[in-house]
């Protein structure tokens, strides 16, 4: 924006009105793509808002004759999720308690990883990162079998503590490659000097790199809490009847309704899984850009 | 009083590079130790080694006469500036001059004191509340320098703490290390690859090249008796004229055959020096050959030279000749009728010179 109209001024032939049509084409059409994505959101939250008359009777786009907040209500605590109808929120606490542990220590292992993998370059520091970085790239299907052992053998399976297991577990490579790009553009004199001034492994960790790292903190919890939050597999493999997270509870409310598809009292039950991420981006959307784009840290 | 550092025969590799060999040096309490030498000759690492960040390879490094082989760095009683300075981002002035002590648990009491000290001395109160951020190089210099006072150690080291700095602050705070250096009589290693900074800081130099030591000796030894071609090079500015030349005994001493490009080659005859081989490379410092005029003494031989170029600068003069195929500077009052072109009366202190062997390059008087 700023290069169009600093090159829109230059020439002295160019004129005023020139640069305004200029500026109002581009709005125009960044509005139309706006609108283009906002749609389905739109439609979303209207169906929400309408009676199941309306919506039988009504077009898809137009907005609610008679506001009602009926289907949000079951949605949240009478929809029925196969034999019980007490809408999605014991599986909305139920992804809240996987997912704040789940996002808390696989980013906090993840800083101290990327920290010793950046700056305390031991024998075959890089050959353990190549491996976690091959973790990720390793695909949701693939893990499934041997983690049900694995949890089974650790006596957490279906469990919520075994969901937070899975996800620190597989998160744990991202979150290592997050630090660690961001700790190495840190200079090594930096770990010199406060080994000189007296401070051990975790003092540097903690009185140094800890304090420069939020904007990395905020990207991977955005990452965590995005991943863990909209979890789908994981969740339907590895939990049971009291413990299901919210996808899969919106899964089953939408596909265990018998009879006249309620698809205003499913709209609101996804808007209510998808809020939270929303939420996070909306606080945190900030630092995320600016955490992706910040790198060396100059003393 | 045992030696404050005590380095005998270290090694260093990294994998299978070698990049410190066979180093051997002391240095007693209040010495000035400047290890000097080109980019990349391995006096960082050097100094990484005494600091315990680099495990040495092999030798033994004492430290207050103790053995610190397998001593960790915060325990050897060092404090360090880094070429980067380092300073902690996140952490104000003042915390960043009392970390070292918070992490030893020093009490509160003396921390205080000891900042409000080191403050004053560095003149740097009024930026104890700023982060490293907002501060000039210059600032960030003093403040790593007074992270390292703070502690009162057996031994500073310092790397390359100028190198960021502008010329003119440069010459400031070398002044200013050299004073501190005086008030505290405190022993100091310090790294530089800046020949003028080792001169004026150091009272013991070490010349190294490629992970050798060349030479280790006063500022005074290194600038007159250059042990090699290498630091006859590297050490002086301008730097010292080495001349391919022919020597010849002649009853009384030896007299130097040096070939002109243009004229006769020109011959002078030292008194002082005999047995040297045929062939030699004469060293001789561009202050000591000068107008003919305007010096006399007893090793003075003069000689006619053509003069290709004269430049002036300020003070002295220095005008360039063509001598046994190089280009050879001398160092003219600037009151002289040298001009480019034509022949000058030149005087050669020959009680000043070098020698060198031309294939082994080591000093031969
Ligand atoms: N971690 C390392 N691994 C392998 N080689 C290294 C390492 N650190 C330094 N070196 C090599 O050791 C040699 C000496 O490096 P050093 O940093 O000590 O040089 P220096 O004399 O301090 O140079 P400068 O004046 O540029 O700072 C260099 O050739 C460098 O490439
Ligand atoms: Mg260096």
């Amino acid at each position: 924006m700023a290069d169009l109209s600093v090159s829109a001024a230059s020439p002295a032939g160019q004129s005023q009105t020139g640069k305004i049509a200029l500026r109002w084409s581009l709005y125009t059409l960044l509005c139309l793509f706006a609108l283009f994505y906002l749609l389905p959101l739109f439609v979303m939250i209207t169906t929400s808002l309408k009676s199941l008359d309306e919506i039988r009777t009504g077009d898809l786009i137009s907005l609610p004759r008679e506001v009602t907040f009926d289907a949000w209500r079951t949605a949240w605590s009478g929809a029925c999720t196969g034999i019980q109808c007490e809408g999605v929120r014991p599986y909305f606490w139920n992804s809240v308690l996987i997912a704040i542990p789940g996002v808390a220590i696989s980013t906090l292992l993840g800083a101290m990883n990327g920290y010793v993998v950046a700056q305390w370059r031991f024998r075959g520091a890089n050959i353990i990162f190549s491996l976690m970085l091959f973790g990720c790239f390793i695909p949701f299907q693939v893990v499934l079998l041997p983690m049900a052992r694995v949890l089974g053998m650790m006596g957490i399976a279906g469990t919520i503590p075994g969901l937070i297991f899975v996800h620190v577990i597989y998160g744990l490579g991202f979150t290592t490659l997050f630090f660690r790009n961001y700790y190495v553009s840190i200079p090594a004199d930096l770990t010199k000097a406060a080994k000189v001034d007296g401070a051990g492994f975790f003092r540097i960790f903690w009185s140094i790199f800890l304090p420069l790292s939020l904007p990395i903190i905020v990207v991977t919890v955005i990452w965590q809490f995005t991943q863990i939050w909209n979890d789908f597999l994981f969740g339907v493999s590895f939990s049971q009847a009291g413990t299901q997270p919210v996808t899969v509870a919106l899964n089953n409310i939408v596909n265990s309704t018998t009879g006249v598809k309620e698809y205003n009292v499913d709209m609101a039950a996804a808007i209510i899984a998808a809020l939270p991420t929303l939420l996070v981006y909306v606080v945190a959307g900030k630092y995320f850009v600016r955490g992706l784009t910040a790198g060396s840290v100059k003393g | 009083m045992a030696n404050i550092l005590k380095i005998e025969h270290l090694f260093k590799n990294y994998g299978s590079v070698e990049i410190l060999k066979d180093i051997n040096v002391e240095i007693e309490q209040g010495d000035f130790l400047v290890l000097v030498g080109p980019s990349g000759c391995g006096k960082s690492t050097l100094l990484n080694c005494i600091a315990g960040l680099e495990p040495i390879t092999g030798g033994s490094l004492h430290i207050g006469g103790q053995d610190m082989t397998a001593v960790s760095p915060k325990d050897r009683d060092i404090a360090m500036v880094f070429q980067s300075y380092a300073l902690y981002p996140t952490m104000t002035v003042a915390k960043n001059i009392t970390f070292g002590m918070k992490v030893r648990g020093v009490d509160q009491a003396t921390q205080d004191k000891k900042l409000a000290h080191v403050a004053q001395q560095l003149q740097i109160e009024n930026l104890l509340k700023r982060k490293p951020g907002q501060l000039s190089g210059g600032q960030r210099q003093r403040v790593a320098m007074g992270r390292a006072l703070v502690r009162d150690p057996k031994l500073f080291l310092f790397d390359e703490p100028l190198s960021n700095l502008d010329a003119k602050l440069r010459v400031e705070m070398r002044t200013e290390i050299k004073q501190l250096h005086q008030r505290l009589g405190a022993s100091m290693v310090y790294v530089t690859h800046d020949q003028i900074e080792a001169m004026t800081l150091a009272t013991k130099i070490v010349v190294m090249k490629g992970g050798v030591i060349q030479q280790i000796g006063t500022p005074a030894e290194i600038y007159n008796r250059p042990a090699n071609l290498f630091v006859a090079d590297f050490m002086g500015s301008p730097a010292m004229n080495l001349i391919p030349a022919k020597a010849r005994a002649n009853g009384s001493g030896t007299d130097i055959q040096i070939a002109q490009d243009r004229g006769d080659p020109i011959v002078l005859t030292d008194t002082k020096n005999r047995d040297l081989p045929e062939d030699v490379i004469l060293g001789v410092r561009p202050e000591d050959i000068g107008d003919a005029a305007m010096r006399s003494g007893a090793h003075m031989q003069e000689a006619e030279c053509l003069i290709d170029i004269v430049e002036p600068a300020g003070a002295d003069t220095y005008a360039v000749m063509q001598l046994g195929g190089k280009h050879v500077t001398a160092r003219l009052h600037s009151e002289t009728n040298a001009a480019p072109g034509n022949a000058q009366r030149l005087a050669f202190d020959l009680g000043k010179v070098s020698y060198f062997a031309p294939d082994t390059g080591l000093r031969l008087n």
